[in-house]
């Protein structure tokens, strides 16, 4: 028992001076003048949470609608879209809708056809230097891993996508009074720096959802975050109903082999 | 204790082999009748779960190399293709990737078990240095690893780490040209990285094998740090011990699965996510938690090569930890002093894994030097002279006395 209650006191140590450390660093580091990330409801949280299918396909409306001009979806392909409800025949049509490259023909030709299912979602732009020209001198990043690949995930993108300011705030020019946006720049609140190179996209109206959603941004956002979410994790909701039934089963067969193990020691001790 | 009877198989196969090659014998010998001191705790279950850990990274690791491009303009995509595309492919990386952090979990804990109790003591030192070097090698596979998936740490860790070398005087710079395979981390690296990650889980597997060899021949260290004397002492290590090591898997495995099947990436760092980029530098680089208590040591010191030598110093110094400690006794249990110095240096090593993974600057420097200092002078000072000035406890005179002494307490109170 005095073991366990020095583990205790070890660990009670430990972890007051990392959290009196981490109080005192996020000082030091001067974080957190700007405001913090907005947490909407993810209905993809949590050990029992899933996609909501009618929004992935809305958000999807939001990306083939908006996003689609500037941004691939690297690693996918247009039958993955039956994942999130589209007939064969809705996805064969939405694929014909783009062109891509092939080839080369018999007479060493590459030409143009309309998409399959089985091709790669159609890359906006021929290469990155084009990109880049048409773009400010950067990339847009591809978006099929972006909610894994920033901290915050999708609370992240979607507070980017809301988080544009027509002037530069002033808790920004408090922080740093020779704070400049560069021409051809954006004023973002979330995005490393403020200064972005893509401009806000999110309006109100800018499109009509076929299910009748009512189109503010907020919702927009919300709903294009949560089809990045899922293009980044297709295989959440598989992983996480394969998950509860490992874990009911572990936990069964753990407290058998207790009580067994418990039996057995019976009379060593 | 080697005197146990080997048992007389009545299967005919497994006589005809056992005659000639004696397998069966040994494994009898070795996994069922083994004695093994009575009095062990659960702090003694965690070498059978790094040899687990060490297995399941092994298959799931073979399954992934099945899939994975080692090419700098592929490794990236293929590991996408492996989480979207392949069978399970998710599954298996998910239970690769954090069986890595269970593994250098539960060896944490294993080591440190190993010097509360004293077990690095005669006549156990070849089976803790070999330990010691098992450690190394786990680092090293576990770095060569990290940069596979090519994403932005991996190739600036490398970046950062193989640049160490060149602090070495006079050969540094060609050594770091000839680890590289050309002037900087790029796609000859990789390939490299991928073959040598490859073939040392499997010098892992031997080093293992060497372990538990010596383990066999000295036996288990107990709680009492008490040799074995009498029959009384032990027990079989089939059922009791099988059974309790059984337990204390499904325990590990709970832990193991809340992570992979809902928090799969929660050890891992998001700009992983982005493909490497030699021309962005991101701006922190950090490590791998289990890297952290190393890499505070390696920037305590502002001269490179320095907190090179130093970091690896650090963990070089386990393997003379049987000469630092003068104490003749073994477990920690009877040396009431020890115990606080034990466990300061426990959150000594919480505290710079903490450090290790703060920016380096302000405070963080200045508790980075102390934390560093600290860790040597334990082992530098504390743990000689505590030798000579520490007054232990009177020691059981054997593990079943310490048992039954144990019950009449219990019995009493
Ligand atoms: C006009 C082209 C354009 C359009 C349309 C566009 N983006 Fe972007 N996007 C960019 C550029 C350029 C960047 C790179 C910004 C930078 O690094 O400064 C970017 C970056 C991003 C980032 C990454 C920010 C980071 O942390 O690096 C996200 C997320 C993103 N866009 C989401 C979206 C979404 C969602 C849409 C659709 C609603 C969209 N973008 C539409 C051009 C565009
Ligand atoms: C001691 C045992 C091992 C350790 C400590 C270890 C460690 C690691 C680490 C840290 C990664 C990076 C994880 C990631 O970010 O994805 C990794 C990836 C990888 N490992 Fe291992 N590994 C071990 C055994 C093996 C074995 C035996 C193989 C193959 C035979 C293997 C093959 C791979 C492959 C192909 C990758 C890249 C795929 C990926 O990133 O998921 N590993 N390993």
């Amino acid at each position: 028992m005095s073991t366990l209650t020095r583990i205790a006191t070890a660990a009670a140590v430990a972890a007051g001076l990392t959290l009196g450390l981490g109080a005192v660093g996020a000082q030091a580091a001067g974080g957190g003048e700007g405001p913090g990330l907005k947490r909407p409801y993810w209905s993809f949280e949590g050990v029992f949470g899933g996609y909501d299918e009618q929004q992935l396909r809305r958000g999807w409306e939001v990306y083939a609608q908006v996003c689609k001009s500037c941004h691939v979806l690297d690693y996918m392909h247009y039958r993955n879209l039956e994942q999130i409800g589209f007939t064969e025949d809705e996805v064969k049509e939405i694929a014909a809708s783009f062109e891509v490259e092939d080839g080369p023909d018999e007479w060493g030709e590459m030409f143009m056809r309309p998409a399959t299912p089985m091709d790669e979602f159609a890359k906006p732009y021929e290469n990155d230097a084009i990109a880049k020209l048409a773009n400010g001198g950067v990339v847009p990043p591809n978006l099929s891993v972006m909610a894994r690949a920033r901290d915050g995930g999708a609370d992240y993108i979607y507070s980017l996508m809301l988080g544009y300011r027509d002037e530069v705030p002033e808790w920004v020019l408090e922080h740093d009074p020779n704070f400049e946006l560069p021409a051809g720049k954006s004023f973002n609140a979330y995005f490393p720096g403020y200064a972005i190179s893509m401009p806000q996209q999110l309006f109100e109206g800018i499109l009509e959802y076929p299910d009748g959603t009512e189109p503010s941004a907020e919702q927009m956002a919300h709903d294009v975050t949560a089809f990045l979410q899922w293009a980044a994790e297709p295989e959440l909701e598989d992983r996480k109903a394969l998950g509860r039934y490992v874990l009911v089963f572990l936990l069964v067969l753990t407290a058998l082999l207790y009580a067994y193990k418990r039996e057995i020691w019976k009379d060593a001790h | 204790m080697s005197s146990t009877p080997s048992p007389v198989w009545s299967n005919r196969t497994i006589k005809w082999v056992d005659r000639r090659l004696p397998i069966f014998s040994m494994m009898h010998k070795e996994l069922i009748v083994y004695p093994t001191p009575r009095n062990l705790n659960y702090w003694w279950n965690f070498g059978s779960l790094a040899g687990i850990a060490l297995v399941i990274l092994i298959l799931t690791g073979i399954f992934l190399a099945m899939f994975y491009t080692p090419h700098e303009d592929m490794a990236f995509a293929s590991i996408e293709r492996i989480m979207r595309e392949v069978n399970f492919g998710w599954l298996i990386r998910f239970i690769h990737m954090n069986a890595v952090s269970l593994f250098f979990l539960v060896v944490y804990i294993h080591i440190f078990r190993g010097m509360y109790y004293g077990s690095y003591k005669a006549p156990r030192e070849l089976l803790w240095g070999i330990g010691v070097l098992i450690y190394l090698v786990m680092v090293g596979t576990a770095f060569l690893g990290y940069v596979l998936p090519w994403g932005q740490m991996s190739f600036w860790a490398a970046t950062v780490i193989t640049s160490l070398v060149t602090a070495i005087p006079v050969v540094g710079n060609d050594l770091a040209i000839w680890l590289w395979g050309g002037f900087s981390v790029d796609n000859d690296t990789l390939k490299r990285f991928f073959a040598l990650h490859y073939l040392l889980p499997f010098v892992i597997f031997a080093l293992v094998f060497l372990h538990l060899w010596a383990l066999h021949t000295t036996k288990s260290n107990n709680p009492t740090g008490v040799e074995v004397k009498k029959p009384a002492d032990t027990l079989p290590f089939h059922p009791y011990y099988t059974m309790k090591d059984a337990f204390g898997l499904g325990v590990a495995l709970i832990v193991l699965c809340f992570f992979v099947f809902f928090y799969p990436n929660y050890f891992n760092h998001a700009i992983n996510y982005v493909q490497a980029d030699p021309m962005v530098t991101p701006e922190h680089i950090v490590p791998e938690w289990y890297f952290l208590p190393f890499y505070a040591i390696l920037r305590a010191v502002p001269d490179k090569l320095g907190g090179v030598v130093l970091m690896f110093l650090a963990i070089a110094i386990w393997f003379i930890l049987p000469l630092l400690d003068t104490s003749k006794t073994r477990s920690g249990r009877f040396r009431p002093i020890f115990k606080w110095f034990f466990w300061l240096l426990v959150a000594d090593f919480v505290l710079l894994t903490y450090l290790g993974a703060m920016p380096a600057e302000g405070i963080y420097v200045t508790l980075g030097m102390w934390a560093t200092g600290y860790y040597f002078f334990h082992f530098v000072v504390i743990l000689p002279l505590l030798g000579w000035f520490e007054k232990p406890l009177p020691v059981p005179e054997s593990i079943s006395a310490a048992v039954t002494a144990g019950h009449e307490k219990e019995a009493a109170a």
